[in-house]
């Protein structure tokens, strides 16, 4: 029968195709968009759930402070990559109590909303902001909640050491309009955590960098438990600080509500 | 003392003092609040009227303390927030519970007893299914924005059932704060000379809220049996009367993600029960309102925002044969837009804010420009401006002698 064999003579050069490409990498390195895809699991969908006490220093060129200081509630929903992030606002005295909440789905805009406890008010946010920047710091939406995988397209530069640990090192070009023209990771070979980034504009200057400062191990997953992203264009930057963190422990998928936006659930927010 | 009347008030002390026999030591107790200093100088060179403060009709000191807390196992909370107020426009020293409440929490329901923020609706600024009463005189003014609303005397409980929510609020009536002639010039139809007898209504008001997902959706139902807040006015020889007439409301609500942005939709319908045919040209007709609102960000830190609503009178033909000559006629439907503009600059330390109120229908307007600069956590300072032109007869228009220029320092702790 004719289609049958053009069909598994068309398998097979495909798998000769394969074997060929991926014996000229190295049969033992995972392609790139897999380099990328574990490091946004690492960094983003570690465990089941997870509770954070953060800490955020916001530090301008003069090096004059603000803080902020947040309970962040994340729980992964499916496979698909679902998630919700809950988040509570300790400090400064003038936002304590705010509440904000993201629905995140990797295939459409996220959901959000926000409670401002001074009236009381659950407000939906537009969802489209994702490059804007979270609380007046130097991380966006998108670095406390994650990307996609597919948003950007990626390379593998080399493999190396960095700071005592081995690297791959990916450059990732967004395939939308944003505001940097393309990303280089440092990501961990083992633990697959990004080490460091560096965000490029149009003119090939480094316009943000982000720095894993102190990475453990927390109930059996690495965890970035200090970090700081920096601004070079106006030398700001944003030193942000995990304690507190725990994995599994069991989070509801309801407590992601505008019930809990007004009332947060005071076991995880202590 | 009317037995009803006190239900919410009585209600609260006796979950208060249940709450304190249960729970003699409270596990934690944080303290915060903030000093604040609220100029407004008049931007418009008119003759004022004896008794209204002309070139600087608000200069307010305010002292505000919060406490809050609860148990150790976060089924009791409580929070008080009380100001203390020099208003040195007026030379005047008032203290002020803006909110004083206390939580019970279980796993199906949550009761929260006493006076407290409640703000239910889809609008930015503009009020369907939000009953609960207001102070415009804290808006015209430039106040921060939680000075719009006050908070109602009242028992509310929420009822969890799956991902759907029954709030159901009765509350004690308390009527909105108009603007005051001592501070603003307002165009009566009624002679200042004649004193004011105002009533408020005994019997306490009650009011609905379903609201759950549908999809990536917030719906809500709402339902009110209540007062209009505002007072229908009405003169004899000797004396003006105000009361506050019977209301019903009836009224849904959706918010949802269109083209990366958010799309707000609310309908209510007002019934004027103590008006039902429309004839009585002393209290507003029954209405059907409907808001329409579009969100989106247009460029980083950067939101535009616009509504559009309208308000349908009905038994319009009754309202026309009744208006006493030398009123001005309201039209049968009146429309406005709305456009908000956001931007932030300097890693959100600098906010440049625009609203505007286009009165569609009846021809004037309201801009509020403001730019708020946070010093720091605890500092920040806004300077803005409310600016009201127009045809005199229009909501905003009428109030067109009150353009001002506003500066709120707050300093919180």
């Amino acid at each position: 029968m004719k289609p049958n064999t053009l069909s598994v003579s068309g398998t097979f050069w495909l798998f000769v195709a394969l074997l060929f490409l991926t014996s000229n990498v190295n049969a033992a390195e995972p392609d790139t968009r897999t380099i990328i895809a574990n490091s946004l699991q690492a960094f983003y969908y570690t465990g089941d759930d997870m509770h954070a006490r953060v800490l955020m220093r916001l530090i301008n060129a003069q090096g004059r402070e603000r803080n902020r200081e947040l309970t962040m509630l994340r729980k992964n929903i499916g496979a698909e990559g679902e998630q919700r992030y809950y988040i509570y606002f300790h400090t400064p005295s003038d936002v304590k109590g705010t509440t904000f909440m993201v629905w995140k789905h990797p295939q459409q805009e996220d959901d959000r909303w926000i409670f401002i406890p001074a009236i009381k008010l659950v407000q939906r946010i537009a969802a489209d902001d994702k490059r804007s920047s979270f609380v007046g710091s130097d991380f966006t939406y998108e670095d406390v909640s994650g990307r996609t995988v597919d948003d950007e397209t990626h390379t593998l530069l080399s493999t190396e050491e960095f700071d005592g640990r081995p690297v791959y090192v990916v450059e990732s070009k967004p395939k939308g309009k944003t505001d940097y023209e393309r990303r280089v990771s440092w990501i961990d070979r083992e633990r697959w955590l990004p080490l460091k980034e560096e965000y490029f504009d149009s003119r090939g200057e480094i316009i943000r960098i982000f720095t894993a400062d102190r990475v453990e191990q927390v109930e059996g997953h690495w965890t970035t438990m200090a970090r700081t992203m920096k601004n070079l264009q106006t030398g700001h930057r944003t030193e942000t600080r995990f304690d507190q963190v725990d994995y599994g422990i069991g989070l509801q998928e309801n407590l992601f509500s505008e019930r809990y936006l007004r009332n947060p659930p005071q076991q995880w927010i202590r | 003392m009317d037995p009803i009347k006190i239900t919410a008030t009585s209600i609260t002390v006796a979950l208060i003092s249940a709450i304190q026999i249960n729970e003699a030591a409270s596990e934690t107790l944080e303290l915060s609040g903030f000093v604040q200093a609220h100029a407004v100088v008049r931007t418009v060179d008119v003759d004022c009227p004896a008794g209204t403060e002309c070139d600087v009709p608000f200069n307010d000191q305010r002292a505000q303390i919060k406490a809050e807390g609860g148990n150790e196992s976060g089924s009791v909370a409580y929070l008080g927030k009380i100001d203390l107020i020099h208003n040195w426009a007026l030379n005047d020293i008032d203290s002020e519970v803006r909110e004083l409440y206390v939580d019970y929490h279980t796993d199906d329901f949550t009761v929260r007893g006493g006076r407290q923020v409640i703000t239910w609706g889809a609008g930015d600024l503009l009020f369907i299914n939000d009953v609960f009463p207001k102070d415009w005189g804290a808006f015209y003014s430039g106040q921060p924005l939680e000075y719009l609303k006050l908070g109602s005397d009242a028992v509310k409980l929420d009822l969890f059932m799956g991902s759907t929510t029954l709030e159901m609020v009765i509350s004690d009536f308390r009527a909105d704060r108009l603007p005051d002639d001592r501070q603003f010039i307002i165009s009566s139809p009624f002679s200042a000379s004649l004193p004011r007898d105002m009533e408020e209504p005994e019997a306490p008001e009650y009011a609905l809220k379903l609201s759950g997902y549908l999809r990536s959706w917030d719906a809500a139902v709402y339902a009110s049996r209540g007062y209009y807040h505002a007072p229908a006015l009405m003169a004899t020889a000797t004396v003006v009367r105000g009361t506050h007439p019977r209301l019903n409301t009836l009224g849904i609500s959706l918010s949802g993600p269109v083209a990366s942005g958010v799309l707000n939709l609310e309908t209510g319908y007002y019934d004027s029960e103590d008006d039902g045919n429309g004839a009585d040209p002393t209290m507003e007709n029954s209405q059907a309102r409907l808001l329409i609102g579009y969100t989106r960000q247009i460029g980083q830190e950067t939101q535009i925002g616009i509504q559009a609503y309208a308000e349908w009178m009905q038994d319009y033909d009754a309202y026309k044969h009744t208006l006493p000559s030398g009123y001005a006629r309201r039209d049968e439907v009146r429309t406005v837009a709305t456009v908000r503009f956001t931007q932030y600059y300097l890693h959100q330390t600098l906010t440049v804010n625009l609203f505007a109120f286009l009165g569609i229908s009846e021809n004037d307007s309201y801009v509020i420009p403001s730019v708020r600069y946070a010093f720091s956590d605890n500092l920040w300072m806004e300077l803005g401006a409310n600016i009201l032109n127009g045809s005199r007869s229009g909501m905003f228009g009428t109030l067109g002698d009150n353009d001002n220029a506003y500066v709120t320092m707050r300093y919180a702790f």
